[in-house]
């Protein structure tokens, strides 16, 4: 799965991005080492994805453009934070990989994973998607180019098949009092 | 504690030259515009938590200039994970002045964590910052003003509860913005 995940990053890179936060995901692991190699680029941990909301705000209004990296469960902490996109008429440029579709095997994903489209639509954010290898770079591409050259709010839903599903568990499990547990153990 | 807000965020912006300064929303927006309108200055009127963050991302964008948050204790209870993302980055040029009245001014006046035993300054030393500091006299105030636009500096100034007549600066957000980006020399993205 790296040669899509390294086109993401240049797709990032190309498109101008200098300042990146990030609320990590195996999903994003090689586009944040990278922007974390890369001295034009910076990478900044953030506590909750509302702060990268404001982060990319702050780094228009200095001329900087940025990009805010999460997982599908983090969208519902940026709700209220988007409210800067519209209000400012601002450039908003977000990658999210997808959790609770594909494969899923934790419940407690489900949830904000199946609301993540309907919520950034309902703030007003266009929302792409890329499912296959091939198309992540050129779909994180075009969404820079919209969200940069015209200033609107884009996010691009990284699907949980190009990711794979998370595999907790790499033997068999037996059940054992109180719950499961890897087999042979 | 007997500070007035006016006062005290006018001391702050004294002679603000070119600083940068990004206001939370409510009392502290409405006092930046007391203090007097600037192209520099950037007014929130939502995005409750952001303030610091805004702050972050225009301090590293622009190394060279100096960058002031001035919000609220609600505001930045809000976003207090900020405190930690901002010290982990490192940001040399960007201060942060707590105007602290220990209530949720705009909302009935409800007191606020920080009426209720959290030290922001102890939490800002907690998650990293270097320089701390807690202003309750005038003379303090203007001590800090020097420091904060010298230092990675996080300031709390004790500010007395009483609410004052409100001042509405510019609310529309695509106005200040552009302004603001203008006074930078950054045009169109």
């Amino acid at each position: 799965m790296t040669a899509w995940q390294n086109e993401v990053f240049e797709a990032l890179k190309e498109s101008g991005v200098q300042q990146i936060g990030y609320v990590p995901d195996a999903g994003h692991a090689i586009t944040i080492r990278r922007a974390e190699a890369d001295p034009s680029i910076r990478a900044v941990v953030l506590t909750t994805e509302e702060e990268g909301v404001a982060l990319t705000a702050g780094a228009w209004l200095g001329g900087q453009r940025a990009a805010l990296l999460m997982q599908s469960s983090g969208v519902g902490n940026t709700i209220n934070m988007l409210s800067l996109a519209g209000n400012l008429r601002m450039p908003f440029l977000a990658v999210v990989t997808m959790r609770g579709e594909w494969g899923e095997f934790n419940p407690w994903q489900v949830p904000m994973g199946t609301a993540t489209p309907a919520v950034l639509e309902a703030m007003g954010v266009l929302v792409r998607r890329a499912d296959h290898p091939a198309e992540a770079g050129l779909v994180v591409r075009a969404a820079a180019d919209l969200a940069f050259g015209s200033s609107v709010a884009v996010t691009v839903l990284l699907s949980q098949r190009l990711i794979g599903a998370k595999v907790f568990v790499q033997k068999p499990e037996e059940r054992v009092e109180g719950g499961w547990r890897e087999a042979g153990q | 504690m007997s500070l007035d807000r006016r006062a005290v965020m006018a001391e702050l912006v004294r002679d603000a030259g070119d600083l940068l300064v990004v206001a939370g929303l409510g009392s502290a927006t409405y006092d930046l515009g007391a203090a007097g309108d600037r192209a520099e200055n950037f007014y929130l009127w939502g995005a409750m938590g952001g303030a610091a963050m805004i702050g972050l991302g225009l301090a590293l964008a622009q190394p060279s200039r100096r960058v002031l948050v001035a919000t609220g204790d609600g505001e930045a209870l809000m976003g207090m994970g900020a405190l930690a993302t901002i010290a982990a980055a490192g940001a040399p040029n960007l201060a942060i002045a707590v105007l602290d009245n220990r209530r949720f001014g705009e909302t009935g006046g409800q007191t606020s964590h920080t009426g209720l035993g959290t030290d922001l300054c102890a939490v800002a030393a907690g998650c990293g910052w270097q320089a701390t500091a807690r202003a309750r006299t005038m003379a303090e105030v203007a001590a800090l003003r020097p420091r904060l636009r010298a230092e990675a500096l996080f300031a709390v100034v004790e500010i007395s509860p009483d609410e004052v007549e409100r001042f509405l600066p510019q609310r529309d957000g695509t106005w200040i913005a552009r302004r603001f980006r203008a006074a930078l020399g950054i045009g169109p993205d």
